[in-house]
């Protein structure tokens, strides 16, 4: 069965000081061509049955984001983009 | 008839131990509530403590906003009862949008520990009135995830509304215009970041001045019920 991808990101206005940290040790990599990073999280939902979208969005609203500090974005997932894990 | 002060438990609390403690050094009985029992057991008002409710999982306070407990605090609140969070309980309380805005990871990454100064910016809530309007207070600091913010309409509203309560003299995280403690409208909820259960003794503390807080709501609950 497909699973839904919520993606959760802080809001472009939202200061994202881990993002930094790990932009200002790129330079220690070698790498001095990225202008920023931002850090969000990734959570896939599988559903006993038919993926549900509507369901997803407010299990998303309610709590997976924060309105007040985080954007989210819900897609089904692509064929072979997830792998089964334990639970 | 003593009042009796409610003390969250949820799993992954620290401090309720220490708020029940303060409860009782200011002169009420402390009543231990637990997450999972939706009961408030008559309890005069509530206190969330500090600590890593679900080991802040998701979010700091997302998932114990959800609690069994919580669900009867936030009907209690919106009607009247006094409740006061304290740094994770300040988080529980916006994440259960008792209160505006979120708190987020210190601007500077580094978890902050220290003996903090703040001003106290309204005297007019159910915790503070026990202060006068631009004291200055000391009590412990202690958080990763304590930086405060809302968005400017939120923020000008709260300084219109005079529901900024505390800020700090030296900003410890990062919080937008000092704000280390705000007030729903009503004034019976009141979320802080630093810790006035660890300033109620002179053998623990840097100061008594956080037994304030608690002898605030024992006044309020006797204003309120003559």
């Amino acid at each position: 069965m497909p699973r839904v991808v919520v993606d959760v990101m802080l809001k472009p206005e939202i200061l994202d000081p881990q993002g930094q940290a790990v932009a200002n040790a790129l330079p220690r990599l070698g790498v001095t061509d990225v202008a920023s990073v931002r850090i969000g999280r990734r959570i896939e939902i599988e559903f006993t049955g038919e993926p549900d979208l509507n369901q997803t969005r407010e299990i998303a609203d309610k709590l997976l984001a924060n309105p007040v500090i985080e954007d989210f974005t819900i897609r089904l997932a692509e064929d072979g983009e997830t792998v089964d894990a334990q639970p | 008839m003593t009042a009796r002060v409610g003390v969250v438990t949820f799993p992954g609390s620290l401090d309720d131990g220490d708020a029940a403690r303060a409860v009782r050094l200011a002169g009420a009985e402390p009543v231990r509530l637990w997450h999972a029992d939706p009961q408030l057991h008559g309890v005069d008002a509530v206190v969330l403590p500090g600590g890593f409710s679900y080991g802040d999982y998701l979010r700091c306070g997302a998932i114990a906003r959800f609690a069994a407990v919580m669900e009867t605090i936030v009907d209690a609140a919106r009607a009247g009862l006094p409740v006061l969070g304290i740094c994770n309980g300040f988080q529980i309380l916006c994440e259960a949008h008792l209160l505006p805005g979120a708190l987020t990871r210190n601007q500077h990454l580094h978890f902050r520990n220290r003996d903090q100064v703040l001003r106290i910016e309204s005297a007019g809530t159910a915790w503070t009135n026990a202060f006068q309007p631009g004291q200055e207070v000391l009590i412990p600091v202690k958080n990763g995830e304590g930086c405060y913010v809302a968005d400017a309409a939120t923020l000008d509203q709260l300084e219109a509304e005079g529901r900024v309560v505390a800020r700090y003299v030296g900003n410890p995280n990062g919080s937008q215009r000092d704000i280390a403690a705000i007030t729903n409208s009503a004034g019976n909820v009141v979320g802080i970041m630093p810790h006035p259960e660890h300033a109620v003794e002179e053998l623990t503390g840097p100061s008594l001045d956080g037994l304030g807080f608690f002898t605030s709501a024992l006044k309020h609950l006797v204003e309120t019920a003559a």
